[in-house]
């Protein structure tokens, strides 16, 4: 936060002491401002209590539970849903499927939207066109993207497998190929995604003052250096934005293999990510108790993977200016 | 230019030039063609589509492609909906938000250190994982196939919330000490002084409300079953089951669902782009 008191290290709990021994707690006029300022956040807290802070902690207590979706806590289960999620095969080839996508995916579109981010942030022409080009795919629904999608896959008429002919690689059966099927939604998020980075990385390189590089461009130093140099480093911060919202994004993949495989997990499961797995137990067999397991643990994953980056961020992460 | 470079340096110059223009180019064939490809097979006649190697383009137009798929699933429902909905919501968000904000911004209150945090905290909370509870709350509060279910859960918009707070904190506390003088109630300064001038602020939360919700798939799967009160974005994927692999027919009407989304965003491009870029600096 902005006001950080300069007054020496107090614990959480002389904090909290000293607010409550504050004259500002004694004035009336402290609690008209609070009961206003309570009335205009009253929406805000409502929702947010009924659909997030609310359904956050039942989350975990359904976990502990078992029951038809009319009584989801008939019967307490403790820990056995959890117990049992460990050892289901189903969910660890989620959870590496899942991974599978993460680790081709975001770092082959941050690379990319950062290699046209630099070329649209030099003296060029038509900027707004390209940039317009390379954004649409990011606010084009998902549902529609994977029907056009589907069909440039297409074993027998798509558009890809002529562009692999042109290279003389045989037709390819992507949709029912084990094999194939994740590296094609690995395509598509690029596809998607790349856009959305681009815009950011543009909005940072444009933070980056325009001196270094004519200090830079005295010593003689040319592109290459120039961009390792400089610009890498000080759009790090960027990067690292883009890494964790990408990856907690991607992490939670599901509206394009829904659309793609038809509902379906993919040939030989291939294409079953967590949230596909957790889609299926929840709504298609209407496990709850066993479904919340597996939201909760994804939850717990996440948390400890954002947290993990900002770990090492604090530690690696250049801050300039 | 510079008069004193050689011969050899304006060459490089334009080679570098020509060479950037290249790879810009080639980016935006490669992001381009799954929407020419899209508009092409939806003007084929189905002989034309299923042929190997493709054809770019169709020897006849057959614009009635688009009006068979809409008609044969209710597209027209389909498209209220989804503009009933993102209309609904993006006002009502704009509201609460927009409340918030002002009391997070201009108002000391108790608790709002705590209240600050804990709103903060939400953001790392994945809504997927809310999905079980709130079907469950939804279930109970009989909202299963209507509007409200599709609405009121997505009215605040924590994000939102901090976005109009940065544009309501740049507004000088001496505004409102002025307004004090002539008996300016609270809620006319934020009405009347504080959201004229955050215009910028509350079009880039409506936009990104309006095409979240627009494009929003698996909450509405989940809480609506029947055709009513189907989205554009759940209806197109019905029809993906119906329709089977006339692809003519699932490009027209996967045209159709983007077209409106589209001329959204070629109208407030600057604004989506400025306010995405915003995000991301901070």
């Amino acid at each position: 936060m902005t006001q950080a008191a300069p007054t020496p290290k107090l614990s959480l709990i002389q904090r909290i002491q000293a607010y409550f021994a504050s004259d500002q707690l004694r004035s009336p006029r402290f609690w008209k401002d609070s009961l206003q300022a309570y009335i205009y956040l009253l929406p805000t807290l409502v929702i947010l209590g009924v659909f997030t802070f609310f359904p956050f902690v039942n989350s975990f207590f359904l976990s502990l539970h078992e029951g038809p979706i009319t009584n989801p806590t008939r019967t307490f289960t403790g820990l056995e849903h959890f117990e049992k999620l460990f050892q289901d095969r189903k969910f660890w080839k989620a959870m590496w499927n899942t991974t599978y996508y993460v680790m081709f995916s975001v770092p082959t579109t941050i690379f990319l939207a950062l290699f046209f981010a630099v070329l649209l942030n030099t003296k060029i022409r038509f900027k707004g066109f390209f940039r317009t080009a390379f954004f649409l795919p990011y606010i084009t629904p998902t549902v529609a993207a994977a029907v056009v999608w589907e069909w440039i896959f297409h074993r027998d008429w798509g558009l890809f497998n002529s562009f692999l002919n042109f290279f003389g690689i045989p037709k390819q059966d992507f949709i029912n190929n084990p094999e194939l099927a994740m590296p094609m939604v690995i395509l598509f998020s690029i596809w998607k995604y790349m856009g959305f980075n681009i815009v950011i990385f543009l909005a940072g390189l444009q933070n980056i003052s325009k001196e270094y590089y004519d200090a830079a461009a005295i010593d003689g130093a040319n592109a290459w250096q120039r961009f390792w140099k400089i610009t890498f480093p000080l759009l790090t911060p960027v990067t690292f934005f883009v890494l964790i919202i990408s990856m907690v994004g991607a992490f939670k993949v599901f509206d394009e293999i829904f659309v793609i495989f038809h509902g379906s997990t993919g040939p030989l499961d291939s294409a079953m990510t967590v949230m596909i797995f957790f889609y299926q137990t929840a709504f298609g067999r209407f496990k709850m108790g066993y479904a919340s397991a597996i939201a909760y643990t994804m939850f717990i994953v996440i948390f400890l993977f954002t947290l993990l980056q900002m770990w090492l961020a604090k530690r690696r992460v250049h801050y300039g200016g | 230019m510079n008069a004193f470079l050689s011969e050899r340096e304006v060459i490089g110059f334009w080679l570098r030039k020509g060479a950037t223009y290249a790879v810009l180019l080639g980016g935006v064939v490669a992001m381009s063609v799954p929407f020419l490809w899209m508009i092409s097979t939806s003007l084929k006649a189905p002989d034309q589509v299923k042929v190997f190697p493709p054809i770019w383009i169709p020897e006849v137009l057959h614009w009635e492609n688009y009006v068979i798929a809409w008609t044969s699933a209710p597209f027209n429902w389909y498209l209220f909906n989804s503009f009933f909905i993102a209309t609904v919501s993006t006002a009502l968000e704009l509201i609460t938000t927009a409340m918030a904000a002002y009391a997070f911004a201009k108002m000391d209150f108790f608790g709002k250190k705590i209240l600050f945090v804990l709103l903060l905290g939400t953001l790392m909370i994945p809504g997927e994982m809310l999905l079980i509870p709130n079907y469950i709350t939804i279930v109970k509060l009989s909202w299963i196939d209507t509007y409200y279910a599709l609405i009121v859960p997505w009215i605040v918009s924590v994000f939102g919330i901090f976005l109009l707070r940065q544009f309501f904190m740049s507004q000088p506390d001496e505004l409102w000490d002025a307004a004090q003088l002539d008996n300016c109630s609270r809620f006319r300064f934020l009405w009347q002084i504080l959201i004229p001038l955050s215009r910028p602020g509350l079009m880039t939360v409506a936009l990104f409300k309006f095409i979240g919700s627009w494009n929003a798939f698996l909450w509405v799967i989940i809480m609506t079953n029947s055709p009513e009160k189907r989205t554009l974005p759940v209806g197109l994927r019905n029809f993906t089951q119906e329709a089977g692999s006339l692809f003519e027919l699932l490009t027209a009407a996967s045209t159709l669902v983007i077209l409106p989304i589209l001329i959204l965003f070629f109208f407030t491009q600057k604004q989506f782009i400025e306010g995405i870029a915003r995000s991301g600096i901070r």
